[in-house]
């Protein structure tokens, strides 16, 4: 990654367009986060691409003075994988939805993390497809009411991390849209990350779904509702009163934490391991409200080699062995004949 | 092999042979078909190719279903198809006798595998009792009835091979038998088994001694009353190599990215008759190729799109369904401008339909299956050998342009083969491709006067930071525009810049006089069947021209005058009538159709028969305005 000889502010990484996400949308203060990193972190303008597919969070890339691409519903994870493989030099960035990246896009973003292209994926998570005006989405709640499900939809949500995990992404994080720290710190390390790093944030639509993520982001309630996940401590919250211990038959339970009557000491709460198995990953994403505290910040990070990298160098092996191809030689190859 | 060909009596000299070798899919016949093609093109012999197989893999053995063929007319003279009917016919099965007999030419040839022809084998093609018996059979053709199973057995007898692995040499003994019927040098044959097999010795000696054994039963047997030879064809000098049209397909994209001095990017999704591209470029990643088998169809032109983007010349190719999925990435990279190959070998439709056969009934598809308005330049491969120049056209255009542009090809031209005279690459014209660097007054979709094109900045360019995307931008600056005269100007920009690329369509290929009565239009694959039966016509006085059309869209602006200059137009398409509507609805013209859908390609005699009714009909009546011809209602007839 080149830097840029000037150092940025975040304005400069503000288009020149007009923002014409609703009054209120949690998109803002993703977008205002992501700019201020970018220019904490001092990459170049030039070699930043925002891709993005369709829908309210898809139209980041418009806003954004970077390069960008705002292209079709679902597809922008494999627009992405072309544009990384054949240009390994630049930093892209993948921004999609739940109904974009979950559902008419799923497949794409399957196979974008399993191949562990080097690619920094942020899903906006608000449960509800926003820009066709509200219908459920994927990772709507049983029961949400909306205009195609008027009685309450019946289908059973999907958990963006669980798919992360399971498609065996090498980076899986969650945040909250209006936590610009929480978001900045879990961004950056997306950012530093080498590999597919997909961030899940939680992001409130003020039209079509208000205050779908008020019971676990909600000042007063949320510190006894979040863990937040630091690498190597206890998987503690409430103010350290309570923690999550897991059980032998690999499932989580809440307890209280002490030495007192009825409670757990700290030693049998679980440490969190950013490196640890996918099972232990994937025991974390299963910890859902109203159940469970949720957990915030950095699941999952692992190292594994980026499929451009690996592109990269498998084309410069076979160039290496068998020499820069000559056209000629190749047009000559196999059974020729003259004729004079 | 001691013995030479001074043993043999002097061979007889014929002009044209077509051979087709039939058996099971499992019986080797795309291998042995393919070898007698290397022997008659190092004889010097113009060559012309038609594997015609089964979709399934394996269809369960004897099986009609599984009957698969390859036909190979060599010719000392110029030809331009696989020939119509086989002279010869060998046929492994009973299955493979059932279904390709129809085919063979009064007093054809026709050699057989009796060993094959067991009650339960006959059973499953369907004879009631030995169709061998009916001494009919060798009234009507030169019949030989040879036993290869029994004899590659007695061939192989002492070795340590499972009577399964002797029973896969057979199609080695069978191309023997060619070998010494058509005058072939067994010695180079022999070299190319070793070399196939290479590493397992054992198998490569066991099909060196199944074909020896054939070479060796043909002469002692004395089946054939004399050997054929076909002389070397004339060509024009140069260097040549035998070809299928994917293969060329493949060089021609390497080539075209060579000529453009941009790596390659192509990314595809495994389909019939598509995947032998990916296959080839896979192999050239020290060429500059990075290949990409992508995760679907749509991933497929999803990270071509991404590739092109990044500054890459990007192609993907699929076939039928495969180019249907990919519609709305084609409409994206038409809005975004991006310079990018799709490459569609249209196979049987609709839906999964006929996989491994051919037909030119994605033209339609091409030209209008996207959304909105959404024109896209079109052409398409003549022959094997020509896909490779219409590949580099196709990057030629798309650079030069800053354009997506479809190139079609069929089943027919991606797997049959012909020689092809080696280009010279150093005196091919390099395409010059810039990017803009300079911030200066930059503008999005700010456009060359003559082609129309925007300019291809590439991310990474300092200063041009820029969005684009599917939706509908300002004429100029590239931000978001409803705007109602904007989106209108918009539309036709992006037409008139398609259009511009008719600049590039050079002469029109008319074969034949500017003017006459019957003008025989065709596109694609077709080409050799429609210039042979144009030139057959010819021959016999006949006032027949043929235009091949390379530029689906926009069309050869020299066209329409010749199309107004003949009594009839004849547009002979492999589909319902595609080209045909197309030429009505813009040029108001009385064309009528030549149609086949039976997944096969025109036959030479198809086509002239076609010419003659209509010209037959004028002398009776009144040329007909509709009437449509189809080749199934000829057989019907």
């Amino acid at each position: 990654m080149k830097s840029g000889p000037v150092k940025l502010s975040k304005k400069d990484f503000a288009s020149d367009q007009d923002v014409r996400w609703c009054p209120g949308c949690g998109d803002y203060a993703i977008l205002a986060t992501v700019q201020k990193l970018l220019a904490d972190v001092g990459i170049a303008r030039e070699n930043t691409v925002f891709v993005s597919g369709i829908g309210c969070s898809s139209r980041f890339p418009y806003y954004m003075n970077t390069y960008g691409f705002h292209s079709i519903h679902g597809r922008a994870p494999a627009i992405a994988t072309g544009l990384k493989v054949a240009r390994p030099d630049l930093s892209v960035w993948v921004i999609t939805g739940d109904g974009d990246g979950l559902s008419i896009g799923g497949n794409h973003l399957l196979h974008a993390l399993r191949r562990n292209v080097d690619l920094n994926i942020i899903l906006f998570n608000n449960q509800i497809y926003g820009l066709t005006k509200g219908q459920y989405s994927p990772t709507s709640i049983v029961g949400t009411k909306a205009p195609s499900t008027p009685v309450g939809s019946l289908d059973y949500p999907v958990q963006p991390l669980q798919v992360a995990l399971g498609a065996g992404a090498t980076f899986v994080a969650r945040c909250i849209d209006v936590d610009a720290p929480g978001l900045g710190d879990v961004l950056a390390r997306a950012q530093a990350h080498k590999g597919a790093a997909f961030v899940e944030v939680l992001q409130n639509c003020p039209v079509f779904n208000d205050g779908v993520w008020d019971p676990v982001t909600e000042k007063g309630t949320a510190e006894g509702r979040q863990i937040r996940l630091k690498q190597g401590e206890p998987l503690l919250y409430d103010g350290g009163k309570r923690g999550v211990r897991i059980r032998p038959d690999l499932t989580a339970e809440v307890v209280m934490v002490g030495d007192g009557e009825g409670q757990v000491p700290l030693a049998e709460i679980a440490r969190h391991d950013e490196k640890g198995s996918p099972a232990y990953a994937f025991l974390l994403s299963q910890l859902l409200y109203p159940e469970m505290p949720i957990p915030l910040g950095v699941l999952h990070a692992v190292d594994k080699t980026p499929y451009d990298q690996l592109v990269a160098q498998q084309n410069a092996e076979v160039t290496a062995k068998r020499g820069t191809g000559d056209l000629k030689k190749l047009l000559h190859s196999g059974m020729t004949w003259k004729v004079s | 092999m001691t013995e030479g060909p001074s043993t043999r009596r002097a061979p007889r000299t014929l002009e044209r042979v077509v051979v087709r070798f039939a058996g099971d899919s499992g019986d080797g016949m795309q291998l042995t078909g393919s070898e007698f093609t290397k022997a008659a093109a190092a004889a010097g012999n113009d060559i012309s190719t038609f594997p015609d197989f089964p979709a399934e893999i394996r269809a369960p053995a004897g099986s009609l279903a599984g009957v698969s063929g390859f036909q190979l007319h060599f010719a000392s003279s110029e030809i331009y198809t696989p020939g119509d009917a086989p002279d010869v016919l060998v046929a492994m099965n009973p299955a493979a006798l059932r279904t390709n007999l129809r085919d063979l030419v009064d007093g054809g040839i026709l050699i057989v595998n009796t060993g094959t022809f067991t009650p339960p084998n006959l059973k499953k093609a369907g004879y009631d009792k030995d169709p061998l018996a009916d001494a009919a059979l060798g009234q009507r053709y030169q019949l030989h009835r040879v036993d290869i199973s029994k004899l590659v057995n007695a061939a192989l007898d002492g070795t340590d091979l499972t009577s399964k692995e002797k029973g896969r040499c057979k199609n080695f003994f069978a191309l023997g038998l060619m070998f010494w019927a058509y005058s072939r040098d067994p010695e180079s044959e022999i070299s190319q088994i070793r070399g196939k097999f290479g590493k397992d010795e054992r198998l490569a000696d066991a099909n060196v001694k199944a074909f020896k054994a054939g070479y060796h039963y043909g002469e002692t047997a004395e089946m054939f009353q004399d050997v054929v030879r076909v002389e070397p064809a004339q060509f024009a000098p140069g260097t040549y190599r035998n070809i299928t049209g994917n293969e060329a397909l493949a060089l021609g994209l390497v080539t075209g990215a060579h000529l453009a001095a941009k790596p390659l990017f192509y990314s595809g999704y495994p389909i019939t008759p598509a995947s032998s591209v990916l296959h080839y470029l896979s192999n050239y990643k020290n060429y500059g190729v990075t290949t990409f088998q992508a995760e679907d169809e749509i991933a497929g032109i999803g990270a071509a799109i991404g590739a092109a983007y990044g500054g890459a010349l990007a192609v993907t190719a699929s076939s039928g369904p495969g180019i249907s999925l990919k519609a709305e990435g084609m409409a994206l990279a038409a809005m975004t401008e991006l310079p990018l190959v799709i490459v569609s070998i249209q196979r049987g439709g609709p839906s999964t339909g006929l996989p491994t056969k051919t037909e030119q009934a994605d033209l339609l598809q091409s030209l209008f299956g996207r959304n909105g308005e959404c024109p896209l330049p079109v052409i398409s491969c003549y022959s094997p050998a020509d896909a490779f120049e219409a590949a580099v056209l196709a990057c030629r255009i798309a650079v030069k342009y800053v354009t997506p542009v479809i190139l079609l090809s069929d089943g027919f031209l991606a797997n049959g083969a012909e020689p092809w005279r080696l280009p010279d690459v150093d005196a091919m014209e390099p395409f010059h491709v810039t990017h803009r660097t300079s911030p200066e007054g930059y503008n999005v979709y700010a456009r060359d006067p003559r082609t129309l094109a925007r300019e291809w900045v590439v991310p990474g360019t300092a200063g041009l930071e820029h969005r684009i995307g599917g939706l509908e931008k300002d004429a100029l600056t590239g931000a978001v525009s409803y705007d109602p005269q904007n989106h209108e100007t918009m539309v036709k920009t992006r037409a008139e810049h398609v259009e511009r690329v008719a600049q590039e369509c050079g002469p029109l290929d008319l074969f034949g006089d500017d003017e006459g009565d019957v003008l025989v239009v065709g596109w694609g694959g077709t080409f050799g069947a429609l210039r042979q039966a144009t030139a057959r016509l010819r021959d016999q006085g006949k006032r027949v021209s043929h235009a091949h059309m390379r530029w689906l869209h926009p069309f050869n602006p020299r066209l329409e005058p010749v199309l107004r200059r003949f009594k009839h137009i004849l547009v002979a398409e492999l589909n319902m009538g595609q080209l045909l509507l197309v030429l009505r609805a813009k040029f108001l013209v009385p064309a009528i159709g030549l149609n086949k859908i039976q997944g096969q390609p025109f036959k030479v005699a198809e086509v002239m028969e076609a010419v003659q009714k209509l010209l037959g009909e004028e002398r009776r009546r009144a040329p007909s305005q509709s009437g449509d011809i189809s080749t199934q209602e000829r057989a019907v007839q």
